[in-house]
This record gives structure tokens, sequence and C-alpha cells, in this order.
């Protein structure tokens, strides 16, 4: 008990020195933000357009899919906000800085984690945040509180999920030494697919989604609960399983560290 | 002429090196395109008569996209030549007896057409064999197809004009971050990246076609389908030489201005 409160007071400590090495650079720092948004932007007049023409796609209206599209933008930019660390690992590796970090008798992940704190994807949050607002408010969804708690758990289950995939990212470090193109397909692609509840993709891509990559249950399942299309509160905690796939990536990161060989000069 | 076209053949050689990462991003590229057309299905399932070309001619054009997203993609830009205005190396390029444009120019078209070779050909080979509605399909006519390949060269001439102002730009910003990003996610939104140019509503399209974005990919890839043909073809051909020529022109001119009142970074 002792040494996780330590561990938590460290992490803060970190993210409090990134943050104030951050804002040594305060122009810099805001148009990152805006450029951060302006990414999104796109993808939200993408939907715009596309709905202006359409009006909906299989059931789905314009603000539901923005609500959709912003709880996965929500789930992704808190996990990359935190993780972060992880996306950059493969300069770690690199230049043989994980050396240090193995020898540090402190938890290695705590410390990759600490290594960087991006505070610029507010950017992205905060136009999240505005279409969930819209999304809300044109929904007509009838608020109850398992509702309220079902878009808890889908941001806890969410963050969870890609802080996992960000896992195997770093852990593949290990053994590629260079981080693997493909797995963006992973991340920024289903950030960027996602915007769509993943039943538009028909049924196959629901079962892939469903068991190999659990997005479906941090954004399909919970989704339909919210829309009241589904009733049964099985719905409500189904985003809490996409914690268990950290397992997995954590016992991934184990291998890939006891497989570590130093590089770099 | 002869010292830029070296610069050409020296960047095309080393860019082709890299096979492995066209091979990781050949795989990208395909799941990119066909999450692309799962969703355009689904709005064509929703009310197909809002299509504004026919399904097959989407599919060719998101296939065509990915297959040279190296030609027409904004973001595609060297950090070299952005690190060496940060850091102060372009002191060594000033000194040599080349323009900076016309050299930066070679290495950019050398970059983009070298990554775009080694990774089109096994997309579109693979897309080739997708059944009908889903696939590339043979492009309309003989005569549409060297149209196709014609505006494609525009496309890339264009797209590379487009970013060497967000290279030049730099000399006076210093930080290409803020830039960059600004320009980069402009062109993509106005080129038909997000969505291709025929699915906006008439009035904003009208105006999108005629800006510089549009003469990037959105012509290429729409003559190849079909969408474009006969005399509909004269307009956007026009545009994108006059772009070209005013784009090229103008960055020429204010990269002179910048050399002349360049200030060296770092040490």
């Amino acid at each position: 008990m002792e040494k996780k409160k330590c561990g938590l007071q460290l992490y803060i400590h970190y993210i409090s020195i990134n943050v104030r090495s951050m804002m040594q650079y305060k122009s810099s720092f805001v148009l990152t933000v805006i450029g951060q948004f302006l990414v999104s932007f796109n993808v939200f007049l993408g939907i715009y357009f596309m709905f202006q023409r359409f009006h909906q796609v299989k059931g789905y209206t314009y603000s539901e899919v923005l609500l959709c599209f912003s709880i996965m933008l929500m789930e992704f930019s808190l996990a990359e906000c935190f993780a972060r660390g992880f996306d950059t690992f493969s300069t770690m590796v690199k230049k043989g800085e994980f050396d240090r970090v193995m020898v540090r008798p402190r938890n290695e992940i705590l410390q990759v984690l600490g290594s960087k704190f991006e505070l610029t994807r507010i950017g992205r949050m905060l136009q999240a945040i505005v279409m969930f607002i819209y999304g809300i408010a044109c929904s007509e969804i009838q608020w109850t509180v398992a509702k309220v708690l079902t878009i808890v758990f889908m941001l806890v289950g969410g963050m969870a999920l890609f802080t996992g995939i960000f896992l195997i990212y770093a852990a593949l470090c290990f053994f590629t030494l260079d981080g693997l193109e493909f797995m963006n397909v992973l991340t920024d692609g289903a950030r960027e697919y996602g915007k769509y509840p993943i039943g538009v993709y028909g049924k196959r891509m629901v079962q892939i989604c469903t068991f190999i990559v659990p997005y479906a249950l941090v954004q399909y399942y919970p989704f339909l609960y919210l829309l009241g299309r589904r009733t049964s509160g099985v719905y409500v905690v189904l985003p809490l399983l996409a914690i268990l796939f950290m397992f997995p990536c954590y016992g991934l990161w184990r291998v890939g560290v006891r497989h570590y060989k130093s590089s770099g000069s | 002429m002869k010292k830029y076209l070296s610069f050409f053949r020296i960047r095309f050689l080393m860019g082709v090196q890299y096979r492995a990462a066209a091979l990781a991003g050949v795989v990208t590229q395909f799941v990119w395109g066909g999450m692309e057309i799962l969703i355009f299905k689904a709005f064509y399932e929703a009310n197909a008569e809002a299509f504004p070309m026919t399904f097959q001619a989407t599919t060719s054009y998101i296939w065509l996209q990915q297959a040279f997203l190296a030609f027409f993609m904004a973001w595609m830009m060297e950090s070299e030549i952005f690190d060496s205005i940060v850091n102060g190396n372009i002191a060594y390029e000033l000194c040599r007896p080349v323009r900076i444009y016309s050299m930066w120019f070679a290495r950019s078209v050398a970059n983009r057409l070298s990554k775009g070779v080694l990774r089109c050909f096994p997309i579109l080979i693979f897309a080739a064999f997708l059944p009908a509605p889903y696939g590339m399909a043979a492009p309309e006519s003989i005569s549409s197809f060297l149209w196709f390949l014609l505006t494609m060269v525009l496309g890339l001439l264009v797209t590379v004009s487009f970013c060497m102002l967000i290279y030049v730009l730099t000399f006076f910003t210093i930080s290409p971050q803020g830039l960059r990003i600004f320009f980069v996610s402009m062109v993509e939104f106005f080129a038909g990246s997000v969505i291709p140019l025929p699915f906006f509503p008439d009035k904003i399209r009208t105006i999108m076609e005629l800006l510089p974005f549009a003469a990037m990919q959105n012509v290429p890839l729409r003559i190849y389908s079909g969408d474009l043909a006969g005399t509909y073809l004269i307009k956007p051909i026009v545009l994108q030489v006059i772009w070209l020529i005013l784009l090229t022109v103008f960055g020429y001119f204010l990269c002179r201005y910048a050399e002349k009142r360049v200030s060296l970074q770092g040490g």
C-alpha cells in the first residue's frame, strides 16, 4: 500500500514536470492544440456533409452518429493523453534509454508512462465534448442512472482498451526496434472509423471487433443500449469487460521486457 | 537542368530502398480502403438515389486513392527539409550553385514518385481481383486512361508545388508545426480525401472545384472511373495547368525573396 501511494505521487510528479516543460513553449503548445482540433474537425465535416445528402445510415441519425463519434474520440484522446509514452517508446528502445528505466527501483511501466504526457490532446477532447453535448441535446435519449453509468463505463473501458493497444505497440518495439506502421490500423484507424457505430460496417466486422480486438464492447453494444435499442442490463457493464484485454497486452509486455537487448550508444 | 535531374534520380533510388516500410504501408492502406468502402456501401444502401457517382466509380476512386496515396497526400512532406530550415543546415544548401526551389521541387517529386511506385502495384492488383462492385474496375476507355495518366502527373505536380509553398513559408515562421498542420488539414478536406468532392452539396462543390486543391487527386481519380468525361474534361484540366503555373511561379519568387533575407538558425 505504501509503495502504491508512492507510485501515484511519482506519476503526478512526472506529469507536473511534463506540463511545466511544455508550457515553456506556449505558442507551439497552442498551435498543436489547434492542429489537433482541426484534424478531427475534418472528420466531423465529412460526417456533416454525408448526412446532408443521406440523412441516415443503417437507421442511425446524424446526432446519434455524432454522439457515437464523440464518445469514441473521448476514449481515444484520454488514453492517448496518458499513454502517449508508449507511442514514442520506439525511440526510447532505439536510443537505449530503456536501460536507465530498468536500473531504477520503480515499475518500468510507470516510468514509461511518465516520460510523456500529451496535454495537447485537449484540442481533440474539446471537439469531442462539443459534439457530445450537441449529440445529447438532439438525440432524444431518455436518461436514466443506468445510461449515465454506461457512458462512464464506456469511457473507462475504452481508455483501458486503447491503453492496451498502445502497450502492445510498445511491447512489439522490443522485438522490432521500430514502431510498426501496421499498428496504426488499430489506433488511428479505430479512431477514424469508430466514428460510425460498428454495426454500419456489417456483421463480420462486428464479430472481429467483439472477439479479436474488442472495440464493439466499448462502442457498439453499449451505444445500442444508450439509444434504447437494447434493454438488457448486461449492456451497461459490458464496456468494463474490455479491461480484460489489458491482461494479454501486459503479458506481451512482460515477455518483451525479458527479451530486451540494449541498443543505441 | 542536369543537376536537378540527378537530384531527382538520387532521391528516387533512395526512396525505392525502403521496401519493408512500403509493405507495411500497403497493408495499412488496404485496411483503410476496405473500411472506406464499407462506409460508402452502408450509405449506398441507405439511399442509392442520393449517390452522386455510381457505386463502382466510388470504389475505384477509393482504391486509386489508397494506391497513389504518396502522390497526393499533403502530410507526406519531407521532415528533412523542415529540419534543415529549423537547425540551420540550410546554410550548406545556400552555398551550392543550385536554386533551392528547383532542387527541393525535384527532390519532392522524386520522393513521392518512389513511394507511390513501390506501393501502388500490390494494392491495384489485389483490388482488381476483388468481386465486382467492391474491387477496381478497368478504366472506362483507353482515352480516359490516357487522360488519367496525364492528369495524375499534373495533379502530382500541383500537390508538390503547394507543399513547396509550405516549405518556403517556414523560412518566415521558423517553426513549421502550426503552418504544416493547418495547411495539411485544409488540403485534406478541400482535395477530397475526407470525402470525394461529388459528395458535397452542389453549391459548395462548384466553388471547391475552382480551388487549387481540386486540381490534385480529384481530377485524375474521377476521370479514371468515368465520372468526368467528354467536354467536362476541359475545364478541370485547364484549371490544373493554371494552378500549376501560378503556384510554381509564386513559390519560386517567394523562395527567391526568402533566400535574400533568410536568417540562419541553430549553431
